[in-house]
């Protein structure tokens, strides 16, 4: 089975974020890009899945600026064996939204028949948790998202979803997306041998166009602003004192 | 705080100061190009903050277990062992025929930088590894490298090196241990003390490198000999067999460094050490110093990576440490807008950013001395790597000191209580300006092997290049910074390495002991001379990358901070000069009296 593993580059996780003066978005001129956490979670689960025999091979895929080859380099040197860049933007800044992002990775599932889709559950840099669902509904396979543990056989997924107060086991038949969330697993760290090993890796280089899609974005963005810095706070003068404040504030 | 790797400051000094793109066309070389060297210093940086630096506080203060000859690594410290030798980072440059990976040394340096910052008693223990793959490789027959070497190099094994004795510190030469033929081996007997990893729980066999000398050998540093001599026998079929004839009796209580086991082993304490000669009889010191360039540019990269990481702790402490006000701003202000705790942020800054390219740059000369196919080329950089090695050593250990001493200043109070993490470094780094040879051996190295030798022809070349970087920063113009005071620094450390190298070299054939007594100040002014050309290449390099149109706001602060380099660290060697040039009969003539010996 061959599992195709949609992979974004984010500013990293560690980067102090900072808006842009004109409140047009997020800074990200000269600033650390990585692979968004939930998408190494998504690879991990699809090498984990190559080890114990489900799956035959393992194709990652980027969509957006040229700079994502870094990216798709780090899920090679991780396991993955081959990578697909379908370029649809030159400036780090523009986002490819979320239904031009499914509508690609659906034309490239037509062409690379993968038995199964994993994706990360959002990225970390807008936080829409939708691609995976979209891709879902293009191609009108079944979906299990927010996975916390994945299991494969006879031609289906039993995946355990990380859902409000608890945890919920579905089975979906293959072909099927799932999404990771973060208990899935710990993802390795690339080793150095198979760092030097992805470069020799096959690396397709595509284009938005290639695939006939229409990246444009159909989303403004009216405005990005920093979150409000935390207030001052209040010395209380006894324990008592504190436990009435905490209940004033619905705390306990 | 957690350490992070200084990664862009990395690549800048590969790619822009070491020549990285040439490098990566020197044979064996072809795969470490630019966008492949940021990958692989992109993960190693991974695995120095999240695996080695979570372990070195708690190592730290946790130490090593110590019973019935048995030592006991702190908690975690196996696994992150375990994790270093599965990911490939034991030995990255170690040879593609034995399972390496044959990275340039210069890459090298940057992850021995990294691990060593973030964690120096822990990567101790692949440094002597290192060591010891180097010895076999170049010097032990075929059949010990068949045996030997792919264990080490993977790091399922590692090594040691066993050259102190109780009598036999700085000076080899007073080495007793004795090797006496027996068939294919000899028997090894002796007692061998400060020992690195001598003895640990992380790996299946620990494989010595023993100085001792055979029953025929001559006295003095031309009778030693080098041996290996393994834990665990290694049986025919690869498999481990019985244990060998030697023993950990005790580990050290140390100041610094506490999660790296210090031992003394004694050898054949029941009839014998099983050891296996590498090379020829009598050599074993040659081939010591032929590995002594690795090793002193290694502890040079410790004493780096410790002011790196001693930088960091202070940096983030002096921002969010509020203590007094400052006029104009309402309220407490954070001790970093503080001019004094600036200066000295700067200092640390400055001095490491310095002392990282000096380092980065004999490396790079490793790689093209080892791997030029043009012979001069070769011939070039092996002179320019061993005249930079004492250097290297000597001034970014004693630097690094420093650091970690400013490191604590900034802290203030708390700097002094071990909780903060900031003495740590002080502690650790204390022990680099005296292992691998001491700052006073690294000068006299410098200043006898290295200079006397060749004349001064080594150093001759060194100030063609800085007079290059003069003329090149006095052809540049533009108000991002001062040019032509950039250029008068280079320009003066180049006088002042002339006129102190010409100074050593004439007052060698009044009396020997003249320039020895200006070695120190030798080196320290070799150090700040070489710093100066450094920041100076590195201004020049960051300014032309901005003018290419790079907005990076790193490259503004290399401005800056070769700006600071040059008013705030160069002026000592103005003073250095004078103390090599006009200081060392004033050391000649302190009597032992005069320094309190009562008579």
């Amino acid at each position: 089975m061959k599992v195709l593993v949609p992979v974004k580059r984010v500013i990293d996780y560690n980067v102090k974020v900072r808006v842009k003066a004109d409140g047009s978005g997020v800074d990200l001129a000269n600033v650390k890009m990585s692979m968004n956490p939930f998408d190494e979670i998504a690879v991990e689960a699809a090498i984990r899945l190559k080890e114990s025999g489900a799956a035959s091979e393992i194709v990652v895929v980027s969509v957006g600026v040229k700079q994502a080859q870094e990216t798709l380099r780090t899920a090679l040197a991780m396991g993955a064996d081959r990578a697909i860049l379908v370029l649809a933007a030159d400036d780090v800044h523009s986002d490819i939204e979320p239904l031009a992002v499914a509508k690609i990775l659906a034309k490239v599932v037509a062409d690379e028949a993968p038995g199964l889709v994993i994706a990360g559950k959002q990225a970390i840099d807008n936080d829409m948790n939708a691609t995976g669902q979209m891709l879902a509904a293009l191609l009108g396979w079944g979906q299990a998202t927010f996975a916390s543990d994945v299991a494969i056989a006879d031609g289906k997924a039993t995946v355990t979803r990380e859902v409000d107060g608890g945890l919920q086991t579905i089975s979906v038949a293959l072909p099927a997306i799932i999404t990771a969330d973060l208990r899935l697993n710990e993802p390795r760290y690339a080793s150095l041998p198979n760092i030097m090993k992805a470069k020799k890796k096959p690396l397709e280089e595509k284009t938005a166009a290639d695939y006939g899609v229409d990246v444009t974005p159909r989303l403004s963005v009216v405005k990005t602003a920093e979150p409000a810095g935390r207030s001052a706070g209040i010395k209380v003068a006894s324990v008592d004192e504190l436990v009435a404040k905490l209940k004033d504030a619905g705390a306990i | 705080m957690s350490y992070q790797a200084p990664l862009q400051d990395m690549s800048f000094v590969l790619e822009e100061l070491c020549g990285l793109a040439q490098l990566s066309d020197l044979p064996g070389l072809e795969d470490a190009t630019p966008d492949m060297v940021t990958a692989i210093l992109e993960e190693a940086a991974k695995f120095a903050g999240e695996v080695l630096a979570p372990l070195n506080a708690t190592g730290d203060a946790a130490g090593l277990g110590f019973a019935d000859g048995e030592v006991t690594t702190p908690a975690g410290w196996k696994e992150a062992y375990q994790t270093l030798v599965e990911m490939g980072w034991n030995s990255p440059t170690a040879s593609p025929d034995h399972g390496g990976m044959g990275l340039p040394a210069a890459v090298n340096a940057c992850i021995q930088e990294m691990f060593n910052g973030a964690n120096t008693a822990f990567q101790l223990c692949p440094l002597l590894t290192q060591g010891a793959i180097e010895a076999i490789a170049h010097y032990a027959d075929e059949a010990l490298q068949q045996t030997y070497l792919a264990h080490l190099i993977s790091g399922h094994w590692t090594g040691t090196m066993n050259l102190t004795e109780p009598q036999a510190g700085s000076d080899l030469a007073a080495i007793r241990s004795k090797a006496v033929p027996e068939g294919d081996h000899y028997r090894v007997s002796g007692q061998k003390i400060f020992i690195t990893y001598g003895e640990h729980d992380m790996a299946e066999n620990i494989i010595h490198l023993v100085l001792a000398r055979l029953p025929d050998a001559p006295a003095g540093v031309k009778g030693i000999s080098l041996f290996v001599v393994p834990k665990f026998m290694v049986n025919a079929d690869g498999s481990l067999g019985a244990r060998n004839d030697v023993r950990c009796v005790s580990i050290e209580h140390k100041l610094g460094i506490h999660a790296s086991p210090t031992c003394t082993l004694a050898f054949g304490d029941t009839g014998g050490a099983i050891g296996y000669l590498v090379g020829q009889p009598h050599q074993g010191l040659q081939y010591m110093f032929a590995m002594m360039n690795s090793a002193r540019l290694g502890v040079g990269l410790q004493g780096i990576g410790i002011a790196e990481h001693a930088g960091q702790h202070a940096v983030a402490y002096a921002a969010d440490r509020k203590q007094g006000g400052q006029a104009g701003v309402e309220g407490s202000v954070a001790i970093i807008a503080h001019p004094d705790v600036r200066r000295m942020l700067g200092l640390i800054k400055a001095r490491t950013q310095a002392a990282r390219v000096l380092a980065y740059r004999a490396a790079a000369a490793q790689d093209v001395a080892t791997r030029s196919p043009d012979a001069d080329v070769a011939a070039k950089a092996q002179r320019r790597l061993d005249l930079l090695i004492p250097v290297v050593k000597g001034w970014s250990t004693e630097m690094g000191n420093v650091s970690a001493s400013l490191g604590v200043q900034v802290h203030g109070g708390m700097g002094y209580i071990e909780e903060t993490g900031a003495a740590q470094h002080l502690r650790d780094a204390r022990i680099t300006t005296i292992y691998e040879g001491t700052t006073g051996i690294q000068a006299l190295d410098l200043i006898g092997r290295k200079i006397a030798r060749d004349k001064g022809r080594a150093m001759g070349e060194l100030i063609t290049d800085l007079r290059a970087t003069q003329a090149r920063l006095a052809a540049t113009d533009g108000d991002a910074l001062d040019w032509a005071a950039q250029a008068a620094m280079v320009g003066q450390a180049a006088d002042a390495l002339e006129a102190a190298t010409a100074w050593l070299l004439e007052s060698g054939h009044q009396n020997a002991l003249l320039p020895q007594a200006a070695a120190a100040a030798m080196l320290e002014l070799s150090g700040i001379c070489l710093g100066a050309w450094a920041m100076a290449d590195s201004a020049l390099a960051a300014y032309a990358r901005m003018t290419a149109g790079d907005g990076a706001a790193f490259l503004g602060s290399k401005l800056r901070i070769a700006e600071f380099y040059r008013t705030q660290v160069f002026p000592q060697a103005q003073a250095l000069r004078m103390q090599v040039t006009m200081g060392a009969e004033t050391v000649l003539a302190l009597s032992p009296a005069d320094l309190g010996l009562a008579l």
